[in-house]
């Protein structure tokens, strides 16, 4: 029986067994169970963490990390924090917020714990980014792809409570992508050459959005992708692990453990292969959008996941001698520690000059920023596009940064780029 | 009467009788589940408007978001949760939210699986239905349904 085959060290017995504080033994007797259940035979170090549990759930959320902080729980590893529901920077932006709102305190808790304020589904654009080969435990399926996917650091996707008992111990199951054998390509997606004339950023979405949709469990290896930027390869692997449940994608001359085919699929051939045009990617980029050109718009949203700071750099070049049409609300999703950045040089205020509006520690996708107004949004996020008639409520329109900003000037959906 | 060998993920301390409602899809509880009333509330799924609080749901799997770990723990909370949940393959993430629900609030929703694969999962539905511990055996238990 599976159970009887996870074996820890004499260090984890003692950690289990609670030498180490009541919060450390809470911590691995989740995370024990956790391994057998996934087949683990062992647990393995990890070098750093990602928590995807500052979003408030219910009082369950509060509760449990309020009993590590009250058993005296700290991470052990180096911990950065996902979004929040509030922006605590701009405490009037998400409505319904007094001082003990229990989503705020979540949040604090989580610092109580050692946990640093990052606040963002971006971790990777941080000070604290992973090295190639490093052993790490992330929550938020953007962040997990990338991680695995453009930096070739190794995680499984670590959701509630997980994610933090892995930061408390050090540990996490060894299993899945922490293992060469479960790393290797398995379903070869090839362009045909019309993609080529498709506009970039659109591309790498579309691309995203289809193999999400077609990999199912297997590890995908994309041939004859045209060289991208970092951002699109995030904007890429968001949107597939929003379509489907893609945690590593491997880009043929790209990312660092695919510089050839053979190399990406582990000396094997790839099970399936699937031939890409065009026309596939097009039709993909249309599901992304529930409204027609010219239809009107109430709301752009940019920055899902959190935008970069060469992001915000384009943002800035685009809205000089730029503004929204009455009545159409633009936010910019990004770290508290970007928009520090932004805000040393010219980047921040012309952004903020033109009247976008930036919104910190969170994300216009999770929690309640737009107005009942907003009946139609618009976004440069394959990923926001996906989720807004499900999670706000909203029709979207998806559009490249250009396509987003021409449209928020005419009030309507509008598109300039191919 | 029909009798199923079940392996305890995290097992039961008495008998659960209670009806059983069973489903060929997989159900993810963030989204697709309302605590407050512990409805189905996930359009997409066969189930969508049935209450599934204190009843034997009966799962392929989980599925989805990683935050149903979260949603399961509130809804046990709040005493919206199934009475168990009977699963035909392991979910991590379903018995995480059980466990921090029993570690926080000593309140037990059992998780099991079927040791033996079965070609319909939503055949596990009826009025009158049981989950058994085996005397002795901590992780075997059996599930009862009435015909």
């Amino acid at each position: 029986m599976k159970s009887d085959a996870l074996i820890l060290t004499d260090a984890e017995q003692s950690m289990m067994a609670g030498e180490q504080g009541a919060a450390m033994a809470m911590a691995m007797t989740l995370l024990t169970s956790y391994a057998r259940i996934v087949g683990a035979r062992r647990l393995l170090e990890v070098e750093q963490a990602h928590i995807d549990g500052c979003l408030y759930h219910g009082q369950a959320s509060l509760d449990f990390v309020d009993r590590l902080v009250s058993h005296g729980g700290r991470v052990a590893v180096p911990t950065t924090l996902n979004v929040g529901s509030v922006d605590l920077v701009h405490p009037g932006l998400v409505r319904v917020q007094r001082r003990d709102d229990p989503r705020r305190l979540l949040m604090e808790r989580h610092e109580q714990l050692g946990c640093r304020p990052s606040f963002s589904c971006a971790p990777y654009q941080h000070a604290m980014r992973p090295g190639f080969g490093q052993q790490i435990a992330w929550g938020e399926s953007n962040a997990v792809v990338f991680a695995n996917s453009v930096i070739g650091a190794r995680t499984n996707r670590y959701g509630d409570f997980i994610d933090l008992c892995c930061a408390i111990a050090g540990r996490a199951p060894a299993y899945g992508l922490h293992l060469d054998e479960h790393r290797r390509g398995q379903h070869l997606f090839r362009l045909d050459a019309d993609c080529l004339t498709l506009d970039g950023d659109k591309l790498y979405v579309g691309i995203g959005a289809l193999i999400g949709a077609r990999a199912g469990m297997a590890i995908p290896v994309i041939e004859g992708l045209p060289p991208g930027s970092e951002d699109q390869l995030k904007a890429l692997g968001a949107v597939a692990a929003s379509t489907g449940s893609v945690g590593l994608f491997h880009v043929l001359g790209q990312t660092p453990e695919a510089p050839d085919l053979r190399t990406a699929c582990g000396g094997q051939e790839p099970a399936l292969v699937t031939r890409l045009s065009a026309r596939d990617v097009q039709q993909a980029l249309q599901h992304l959008s529930t409204v027609d050109e010219q239809h009107p718009i109430q709301a752009l949203s940019l920055g899902t996941p959190h935008y970069s700071l060469a992001q915000l750099r384009e943002l800035a070049r685009l809205s000089a001698g730029w503004a929204a049409a009455p009545g159409v609300q633009v936010y910019c999703n990004t770290s508290r520690e970007i928009w520090a950045q932004a805000m040393n040089e010219s980047t921040g205020p012309v952004i903020r000059d033109s009247g976008i509006q930036p919104v910190l520690d969170t994300c216009v996708y999770v929690t309640s920023i737009l107005d009942h107004r907003v009946k139609t949004l618009m976004t440069d996020s394959g990923k926001l596009a996906h989720y807004a008639p499900g999670n706000l409520g909203v029709r979207v329109a998806f559009g490249s940064l250009q396509d987003c900003m021409a449209s928020a000037q005419a009030g309507r959906v509008v598109r300039v780029t191919p | 009467m029909t009798t199923l060998r079940l392996r305890c993920l995290l097992a039961p301390t008495e008998p659960i009788a209670a009806p059983a409602v069973g489903f060929d899809v997989g159900l993810s509880f963030w989204g697709g589940f309302d605590v407050s009333n512990g409805c189905i509330i996930d359009r997409s799924h066969p189930g969508h408007g049935q209450c599934l609080t204190g009843k034997i749901l009966c799962l392929p799997s989980g599925r989805g978001s990683s935050s149903s770990s979260s949603v399961l723990a509130e809804a046990i909370r709040l005493g919206s949760a199934p009475a168990g949940i009977v699963l035909a393959h392991d979910d991590p993430l379903i018995v995480t939210g059980a466990l921090v629900a029993q570690m926080l609030y000593q309140k037990l929703c059992p998780i099991l699986t079927l040791v033996e694969p079965l070609g319909s999962i939503a055949a596990l539905t009826s009025a009158r239905a049981a989950v058994l511990p085996v005397p002795g055996h901590a992780d075997e238990a059996v599930l009862e349904l009435d015909d």
